[in-house]
């Protein structure tokens, strides 16, 4: 038998229930491999013994036959997901050492299915940022070297939870989603991350970054266990009035590999002119593996695409700017006295804040101020809506759209730091996801010149998870991505 | 000088004071406007708080619909406009009792729009003031500056309840009309129910706006007095600064547009100390919530379900019952006295029961601290002692003491108004004979005030007085009265 | 429209943020940078759309008025930097 921690979600599902072996034994097993991997920077607190406690009451009701669909499962949780009597930081110094007394829905429904907590993984900055490099913590490394063993960051602003998952550090990891923190890591680290439509999965107890914005998700090995985590983490939730009311369907009921007749969309404005001839090619592979599978292509058109980075620009610093203003140092977190009130809010937030954060609620400020809101704010929203008509135009010729997650692979880390606009460009494929709140899914389907991953995007009706499931483990079945990285950092 | 007594003269001629309002109305709900945290007053600090009022991270708001309803129910009261489409948002400002760094509040869609109330002048005249919107926002905690030598202290119990700012037009022209309007507020929202009215807890709070101008000339510079807790404190406000600045100007000074103080120590307004950074709110729509939005047949069921407000209440007072109008505003200024005086005016003369309810009762209940529903004599032993006036058997003036009887001995002991005019033999007095005999008495024993009189007819109210103090107070007076004047031959 | 340094100044005070001096010419020329590129929506017609607030179509739900919440004063004040008994403590505030 293969060890313990390379098994993926699933494998290790049925193995508990089988009894193969014990969730003590796998949390075990991951616990070790999570102390080795310090290298990786992914996990920002771990929680050890609660993981044991966690894993031994999971045993007991294996034993007694009363196990959840996840009982067992040691998975790792950004720390942007508040957990009860755990540090809670959204990987900002802000947060001090923050300790919530309650459990986001997200996660609660997690443990009410059985999984078990081995940590919180790092992030960048209240989720701003695509490399993880904006983390109070440090950037996270990504498993996968470049050629010339050079760090590369994991993607963001889910960095830690993308590279738990392709380094075996937990069976899945929780992450969020605004512009792409759950695709574009995903395809960085060769994992597969879903980001759910927007009202699935609750967002009370999860730091809000940009609350029109935001949706948690998965981020996992394989396609079915994506499916698999998401049964547990949706659910309506009466106290977030964002949350849908709609039942739960059987994620994994849905993977029955059958596309036939499906009319997939290649959206034409995705092929901009900067796209490497590799991700050209993969793009057209997927077309390619979709078509063999008894899938129509369809062309279609986005038109208001080159217009979503912008627009999202402009809304999720606004929104930011006023969902950080709670971080004042009254009630909770880092507080740096000052000569008045005012004086103590600014020298808390100078110092609490990194860049990333200062420069997007400073815009977001800007955004909303008088003499702008109209000429920033509202155009904005209108644009957004003329990229959701986008989508649904499209949709009345296709059923799921197809295009490359990312427009490169993973880069070294420091080298898009100092430049915020290239950085913002890594989000060029995803963000036009979240602002129309559709659901998205990054599946590995190939390496590029270096052998790194390079994921592609599957775009679904709002609500239409089954569907973007059902191709996405087509594809993943089709691309046979199985490249694990070179375990460089175990020591 | 002035012929609208409304001017304040000035050194350089006369000034128009103008106010608009802006009241916050505390609704009357169990729980928050947007968390499950009580509303109770008076509970220990911060044990009033959900995480939600705490601005915790990750924490939502959902929408109380009892508040909405009170929201609808307060604008149909108002005669407004009701919008079945409403939008929060946040209002971006730092404060230590402000936990999520903005306020939900509603800014260019408000669920109530126009709308108008009457209000009543002392004079008895009655002016129409506009209401210009009713929206629905979350109240601030409590800073308590004054505990420590360098600390403020924050208690969020009042953070998140809901509140109703109902804003007027600037239509008030003088202190007694910015009271009137706050009263009539107050009673609308007590009778509606949707607001306790309580201004010395501070379930109500008003902001003034004052501007002085010359009549005739566009409106001038205002300044907003923040928070005045009471209606006296509120034409106390308005008297000082209006004066403030018409002081100002006439000095060759300009008003500054700035939010004041209303010191009720010394009757003064301040300018507030903290920095008058240009107000930058940075209004956007709450993406936490959603529209708010109902049908017409919701607001119809709220309308349906409206009690009679003071107005209309007023209104039949005047018509049904014949009372001035002055009365009749002065019965419906609360619910409860309404309903008080129209249990009493039960088969009896209205216009009697009237006085006796704001003369006797109200003065009693007012002098014993007492409110409406205490009070130790019920509606029906009023209606019962009117009518021993109506029939003659006691004069007003024993029904005066018979009701101080009443009052003193309380509801339980209590007896009603026959019995003890009856049992202390308060009768009135209607024997023409016994008050001739009486009359006769009194003149015999005072030839030298009978020659006095008739040279003054005044002193005849002399004679009245001795005869009825013989009479122990209960002959008929008109009786005593018309016999005096025909026996001194005054009545030709 | 370009931003000056009176104008991030401005805007570093109302989002409380703490700016030194020196601190300003390279944050006003990155947020020229991120206001130039976001200033390409000028490009787009809009006239007439919407406003795209939030994703969800339903209808707002309204909650019970009950009292579900509240009654823990220790866990509100828990992480607090600084208290006095029951309240929480900021530097003096002058009205």
């Amino acid at each position: 038998m293969s060890k313990l921690t390379d098994l993926n979600l699933a494998q290790a599902r049925d193995g508990l229930v089988s009894k193969a072996f014990s969730a003590v034994e796998l949390t075990q097993a991951h616990i070790e491999r999570v102390e080795a991997s310090d290298k990786l920077n992914a996990y920002v607190l771990k929680t050890p013994e609660k993981a044991m406690q966690m894993a031994k009451a999971s045993d007991a009701k294996i034993a007694s036959g009363t196990h959840g669909p996840l009982e067992g499962l040691p998975i790792g949780v950004k720390d942007l997901f508040c957990t009860q009597g755990v540090r809670t930081t959204a990987s900002s110094k802000i947060l001090g050492d923050f300790i919530p007394p309650y459990e986001s829905t997200v996660t609660q429904n997690l443990w009410t299915d059985g999984a078990v907590l081995l940590g919180k993984l790092n992030n960048d900055e209240f989720a701003m940022g695509s490399s993880n490099e904006t983390s109070c913590f440090g950037p996270v490394n990504n498993p996968y070297q470049g050629a010339n063993g050079e760090n590369l960051v994991p993607g963001g602003s889910s960095g830690g939870s993308s590279a738990a998952v392709a380094a075996r550090l937990g069976v899945a990891a929780t992450a969020t989603d605004t512009g792409g923190s759950i695709r574009q890591p995903a395809a960085f680290t060769g994992t597969v991350g879903l980001k759910p439509t927007y009202g699935r999965c609750s967002r009370w107890g999860v730091v809000a970054f940009a609350s029109s914005l935001d949706q948690a998700g998965p981020i996992t090995q394989t396609v079915r266990d994506a499916a698999i985590m998401l049964g547990s983490m949706a659910s309506f939730d009466s106290r977030d009035t964002t949350s849908v009311a709609r039942d739960v369907p059987n994620y994994e009921a849905a993977l029955t590999g059958n596309i036939k007749g499906l009319r997939v969309g290649i959206p034409k404005e995705y092929r901009v002119d900067t796209m490497p001839a590799e991700i050209e090619a993969l793009w057209q592979q997927g077309m390619d593996w979709l078509k063999q599978a008894g899938a129509e292509i369809v062309d279609v058109s986005l038109p208001h695409t080159k217009y979503a980075l912008p627009a999202y620009y402009i809304i999720a610093p606004a929104e930011a700017s006023s969902n950080l203003a709670r971080y004042d140092g009254v009630r909770y977190g880092v507080r740096q006295e000052g000569v008045d009130i005012d004086d103590m809010y600014a020298n808390s937030r100078a110092a609490g804040f990194g860049d990333e954060v200062k420069r997007r609620v400073m815009v977001g400020t800007y955004a909303l101020s008088a003499g702008y809101y109209d000429a920033y704010y509202v155009k904005a929203l209108q644009v957004r809506r003329l990229i959701a008509e986008d989508f649904n135009r499209a949709y009345e010729k296709c059923d799921v759209l197809l295009t490359p997650t990312t427009p490169s692979a993973a880069f070294a880390v420091g080298k898009e730091v100092e430049d915020p606009l290239e950085m913002y460009l890594n989000d060029v494929f995803t963000v036009t996801v979240n602002l129309a709140g559709l659901p998205g899914l990054s599946v590995p389907a190939g390496l590029d010149a270096h052998g790194l991953p390079l994921g592609l995007q599957l775009i679904g009706k709002a609500f239409d998870e089954e569907q973007l499931l059902r191709v996405g483990e087509v594809l993943e079945t089709a691309a046979g991505f199985t490249t694990r990285p070179n375990e460089w950092w175990s020591a | 000088m002035a012929s609208n007594p409304n001017l304040i003269a000035g050194a350089t001629g006369d000034w128009e004071v103008v106010m608009g309002l802006e009241i916050h109305a505390q609704i009357a709900s169990q729980s928050k406007l947007f968390s499950g945290a009580s509303t109770e007053f008076g509970a220990l600090p911060n044990s009033q708080v959900s995480l939600v009022d705490a601005a915790m991270p990750g924490m939502l708001p959902v929408i109380n619909a009892y508040c909405v309803e009170q929201a609808v129910r307060t604008g149909l009261g108002l005669k407004a406009q009701v919008n079945n489409y409403s939008v929060f948002d946040r209002k971006n400002y730092f404060y230590p009792d402000l936990p999520q760094g903005y306020q939900i509040s509603q800014f260019l869609q408000p669920i109530v729009g126009e709308g108008a109330i009457e209000i009543d002048l002392p004079d008895g005249a009655v002016k129409t003031i506009g209401v210009e919107r009713l929206h629905l926002e979350q109240d601030a905690g409590k800073s308590l500056h004054d505990q420590h030598p360098s600390q403020s202290f924050v208690d969020l119990n009042r953070s998140g309840m809901a509140l109703m700012e109902i804003v007027s037009h600037p239509d008030m022209r003088s202190a007694a009309e910015a009271q009137a309007y706050v009263k009539k507020i107050r009673a609308i929202l007590r009778y509606l129910g949707t607001c306790d009215g309580n201004m010395e807890q501070g379930s109500l709070r008003a902001d003034v706006n004052v501007s002085v101008r010359r009549p005739g000339d566009a409106l001038g510079t205002r300044c907003e007095i923040k928070n005045v807790n009471s209606i006296r404190f509120i034409g106390q406000a308005i008297e000082y600064e209006a004066r403030r600045q018409i002081d100002l100007i006439e000095d060759g000074g300009v008003v500054q547009q700035q939010t004041r103080l209303f010191d009720p120590k010394n009757g003064e307004t301040r300018a507030m100390r903290s920095k008058e950074e240009a107000h930058d709110y940075r209004y956007f729509p709450d993406p936490d919530l959603l529209p708010l939005e109902f049908d017409q047949a919701y607001v119809d069921a709220i309308a349906k379900d409206l009690p009679e407000l003071p107005d209309d209440k007023k209104a039949r007072f005047i018509s049904d019952y014949n009372l001035s109008p002055y009365d009749a505003s002065v019965l419906v200024s609360e619910a409860e006295n309404a309903a008080f005086f129209e249990a009493a005016a039960e088969g009896q003369d209205a216009k009697a029961v009237a006085n006796m309810v704001i003369g006797s009762v109200f003065a009693g209940l007012n002098k014993a601290g007492l409110a409406i529903a205490e009070s130790p004599v019920t509606p029906k032993q009023v209606g019962q002692l009117v009518g021993l006036i109506s029939d003659d058997t006691v004069s007003n003036s024993i029904a005066k003491e018979v009701f101080e009887m009443m009052f003193d001995e309380g509801p339980d002991q209590g007896k009603d108004a026959a019995v003890i005019v009856e049992e202390k033999g308060l009768k009135q007095v209607t024997d023409m004979g016994a008050i001739e005999a009486a009359v006769d008495a009194v003149i015999a024993a005072n030839p030298d005030k009978v020659t006095q009189a008739q040279e003054r007819p005044k002193m005849a109210g002399w004679f009245v007085g001795q005869v009825m103090q013989a009479t122990g107070g209960k002959a008929n007076p008109q009786a005593v009265n018309k016999l005096v004047m025909a026996k001194l031959g005054l009545d030709s | 429209m370009s931003v000056d340094e009176k104008t991030v100044r401005r805007i570093a005070t109302l989002a409380r943020i703490g700016v030194r001096e020196e601190e300003l010419p390279a944050l006003a020329k990155e947020l020229n940078t991120i206001i130039g590129f976001v200033e390409q929506l000028s490009e787009v017609d809009t006239e007439g759309v919407k406003p795209f607030t939030s994703p969800v179509e339903n209808t707002m739900r309204w909650r019970e008025d009950a009292v579900t919440d509240g009654g823990y004063a220790e866990q509100v004040l828990a992480n607090a930097p600084a208290k006095d008994d029951e309240y929480f403590a900021v530097p003096k505030v002058v009205e």
